[in-house]
């Protein structure tokens, strides 16, 4: 039994951990930035599909890693664009035009990745992001080899949450996002222009949710397929719930989730002979679920979540 | 003395309904301009063009001799023109500072100057005498400091003029004082305010000028100091108020009475032994402060609660009651104290909610069961046009009807039943002079017709008009009735604070 716990205590399973959360915290903050301001964003996971296939394909193009992150979120942003004119402009259902966007998307990316490369039976590689060692902080023993030697886009990920709080708490954008999510007339009231607000919300999001799906092809892997995202998105939509809509708790999320995930992983190959697999695959997704329910108790969902902003209406 | 705001022929139309023709005003520099109306005259409309929420047909508005460009807030705000909304504008998620400070700067900005804003927020609230505490979050703020938040908001854009939009609908008597001296304080400083309501003796007491409005146009402008009390409320009505005369008639038989009811649970408050006798063509009425038992008694008498202890009795036979549709077929109406929430469905249209409690009636339906429109539709105006629901269309969703109308509706379609019992909740809470004679005036006409009625109010102007007995509840209890002749509000008062009650 012992070797069950002594999982936790290896660098490796640490290191894993990160870089398995790393595209569900990019992934859940794009949602809480969309769902902040009052749009739910369902388009998440085709949104990440089609980021994971430019990013990647940028690069096998020849451009460099940065350029394809670059690629990875205009697309996104495009998408988060398509879907603000739908919901926010001409207020159509935010559940229908988010999944249309999911089918759009995904079709779409492997569409223009088999376009690209028809002849592919094996999945092209390029070279991805390589870690780099953090000078003296990655010769810690454990910390080390478990924080410090990881890729420039895990650093990236992290940055990002730091940026989210800072936008969403010390900034005039980020409290007008809150208050387009909650009483969007209010907003209107103080001067400001909900539409615009929401739409650079979900412009935002959208843009965080393909650099997300890219993390996967330029870092974690060296490839794309179809199906890569394999539900991520789906998760990160949950995940925008345990963490109260707030971008610190959607790292702790993600880092719950991604540890679970690895802990599995590993369990599997010391218990496999004796519990089968399938088990252990549903060991985070289970947890997971349990976690949910205790946070979601607490929850306070945006109010205004859902609700198309309609200007000179009566209320 | 300087004009400040000066309104020219202002039109607005929703559809082809107008909800303002052709409206000119003026607003002069430290002054309270008090703009009355019935629910749906076209007050909030004006005021949400002033303030750039909605863009008019017609017409224009100078602010200190400069055109403002309408459809923009933002406009409005830089301006000088500060509004409290009816419902209020705040984000619950949000501290009151946050609330205060947001739309100061570009959305664009990358920061937030909260240590300055403080500072201005605690001069002001000080100065003003609006005490608040900037990092409270809204959401644990009561309505009245929510409504002082509000009024900070528009003092901390330095604006010149302050809209109110019936600042006072959800306030205490001493939260009304309290905000008349702030405004006060205001007009000494310099301001300008319009104040909107539909509350005349509020009016008469803070402004100094009235406006009166009356289905979208303009019908006159008084000095407050030479105003009328009855005569503004006419030109509010448009027409000679017919303030109900209450007429005895002799009693007849008893159609309903209460032994022993208690109601001992824990999800509303509880009924202690009540004993009641009610008769035919008698108006009882129940005085008491709310949360006393009162809504209890209602829901147990409309079969939506059931009594723990008692017995009904009606028609001098126990009835087998089971549900609010058994009550109803005894000939129960229930006129609910939320009307909005309990009374009708607002985003069903007109004709859905009038026929509503009528889904039994063959003569609505098909030979299929289906639902007739024609017949459905014929009824549905009959009852508008014999209760004066005024609407646009029966097509109508039935929340953008106004309160009175809404009450009108609610009781037509009880009094279209003929109800031998009619229990009548807080029944004009909220209306406007001329929808509360009208109501006031149906319920009469129904005890006339024979029906009895139990008149739950907390306005005891209005039980001693309308009742011919007068109980009073508290914490449960009831008192025995005395007749409205022999009693008066200062006995009525003491007994609702307890005094007669073990």
């Amino acid at each position: 039994m012992i070797e069950f716990i002594e999982i936790i205590f290896t660098a490796g399973f640490w290191a894993a951990t990160i870089r398995i959360a790393c595209p569900l915290i990019l992934a859940t903050i794009g949602e809480v930035l969309c769902e902040r301001a009052g749009v739910l964003n369902l388009g998440i996971e085709g949104i990440m599909s089609i980021g994971a296939m430019v990013g990647w394909m940028t690069v096998f193009l020849g451009a460099d890693l940065y350029t394809g992150i670059l690629a990875a979120l205009i697309i996104g942003g495009l998408f988060g664009l398509l879907h603000a004119i739908f919901t926010v402009y001409l207020g159509a259902s935010q559940h229908v035009t988010g999944i249309g966007i999911t089918m759009l998307a995904s079709s779409l990316g492997f569409f223009c990745f088999k376009l690209i490369l028809p002849a592919s039976t094996t999945p092209p590689k390029i070279k991805p992001f390589q870690p780099i060692d953090i000078p003296f902080l990655s010769e810690l023993p454990f910390l080390g080899p478990a924080f410090f030697q990881h890729t420039p886009f895990t650093y990236l990920a992290i940055l990002v949450v730091i940026i989210a709080f800072w936008l969403m708490n010390s900034t005039p954008l980020g409290l007008s996002i809150k208050m387009a999510g909650e009483n969007p007339m209010a907003l209107e009231a103080q001067g400001i222009d909900v539409f615009l607000v929401r739409t650079i919300a979900v412009v935002l999001g959208s843009a965080l949710m393909a650099v997300g799906g890219a993390y996967l092809t330029l870092s974690a892997f060296d490839a794309f397929y179809f199906g890569m995202i394999n539900g991520r998105g789906w998760i990160a939509i949950a995940l925008v719930i345990f963490a109260s809509w707030k971008p610190e708790r959607a790292l702790l999320g993600a880092l719950l989730f991604a540890g679970l995930d690895a802990y599995q992983v590993r369990a599997q190959q010391l218990a496999g002979a004796v519990i089968p697999y399938q088990f252990f695959l549903m060991l985070p997704f289970l947890l997971s679920i349990v976690a949910m329910v205790i946070a979601a108790k607490r929850t306070r969902y945006p109010k205004a979540l859902l609700i198309p902003f309609r200007r000179g209406e009566r209320h | 003395m300087t004009t400040l705001l000066k309104v020219e022929k202002i039109t607005k139309k929703f559809g082809d309904f107008y909800a303002n023709d052709q409206i000119s005003f003026e607003v002069n520099k430290s002054e309270v301009l008090a703009i009355l109306g019935e629910n749906g005259a076209g007050k909030t409309t004006l005021m949400n063009i002033l303030f750039g929420h909605y863009t008019p047909d017609a017409g224009n508005v100078n602010f200190e001799g400069n055109a403002i460009e309408f459809g923009n807030t933002n406009n409005a705000i830089k301006l000088g023109i500060g509004m409290v909304h009816q419902h209020f504008t705040l984000a619950e998620n949000l501290t009151v500072l946050e609330n205060i400070i947001i739309g100061r700067q570009s959305i664009f900005s990358l920061s937030l100057p909260k240590r300055q804003a403080r500072v201005k927020i605690l001069e002001l609230s000080k100065k003003f005498g609006l005490p608040i505490n900037p990092d409270e979050l809204v959401a644990n703020l009561s309505v009245s400091e929510k409504q002082r938040i509000e009024i900070l908001k528009t003092l901390f854009l330095d604006c010149k003029l302050l809209i109110l939009d019936e600042p006072t609908a959800a306030l205490t008597p001493q939260e009304t004082d309290a905000l008349f001296s702030t405004i006060r304080n205001m007009i000494e400083t310099g301001l300008s305010v319009i104040l909107i309501s539909h509350k005349l003796n509020e009016i008469l007491a803070v402004s100094d000028r009235i406006l009166v409005l009356r289905n979208g146009s303009s019908v006159g402008e008084i000095a407050t100091h030479s105003a009328d009390r009855k005569k503004i409320a006419e030109m509010i009505v448009g027409k000679k108020i017919d303030y109900p005369q209450k007429k005895k008639i002799p009693r007849k038989s008893k159609v309903l009475s209460l032994v022993d009811v208690s109601y001992d649970k824990t999800d509303a408050p509880n009924l202690i032994k009540v004993n009641l006798d009610l008769y035919g063509g008698q108006i009882l009425g129940i005085a008491g402060v709310a949360g006393n038992g009162q809504t209890t008694l209602a829901k147990i008498l409309s079969g939506h609660f059931k009594a723990t202890q008692g017995k009904i009795v009606f028609n001098e036979a126990q009835s087998v009651l089971t549900s609010p549709k058994s009550f109803m077929d005894l000939g129960v109406a229930y006129i609910p104290e939320d009307r909005n929430s309990d009374g009708i469905v607002g985003d069903m249209e007109i004709w859905e909610n009038a026929i509503m409690t009528e889904m039994d009636d063959p003569y609505l339906r098909n030979s299929l069961g289906i639902i007739n429109k024609k017949t459905s539709f014929d009824r549905s105006k009959n009852l508008c046009e014999t209760y004066d629901v005024r609407m646009q269309s029966i097509r109508q969703r039935s929340r953008l009807l106004s309160g009175g109308n809404v009450q009108k509706l609610l009781l037509g379609r009880w009094l279209m039943r003929k109800p031998k019992i009619i229990i009548a909740c807080q029944p004009t809470r909220g209306l406007d002079e001329g929808a509360i004679a009208s109501i006031q005036n149906l319920l009469l006409k129904a005890q006339q017709n024979g029906s009895a009625i139990i008149l739950i109010s907390e306005d005891l102007d209005e039980l001693l008009t309308m009742s011919d007995d007068i109980s009073v509840m508290y914490k449960g209890m009831l008192s025995d009735p005395t007749e409205t002749c022999s009693t008066d509000k200062l006995s009525i008062g003491l007994r609702m604070a307890g005094d007669g009650f073990l």
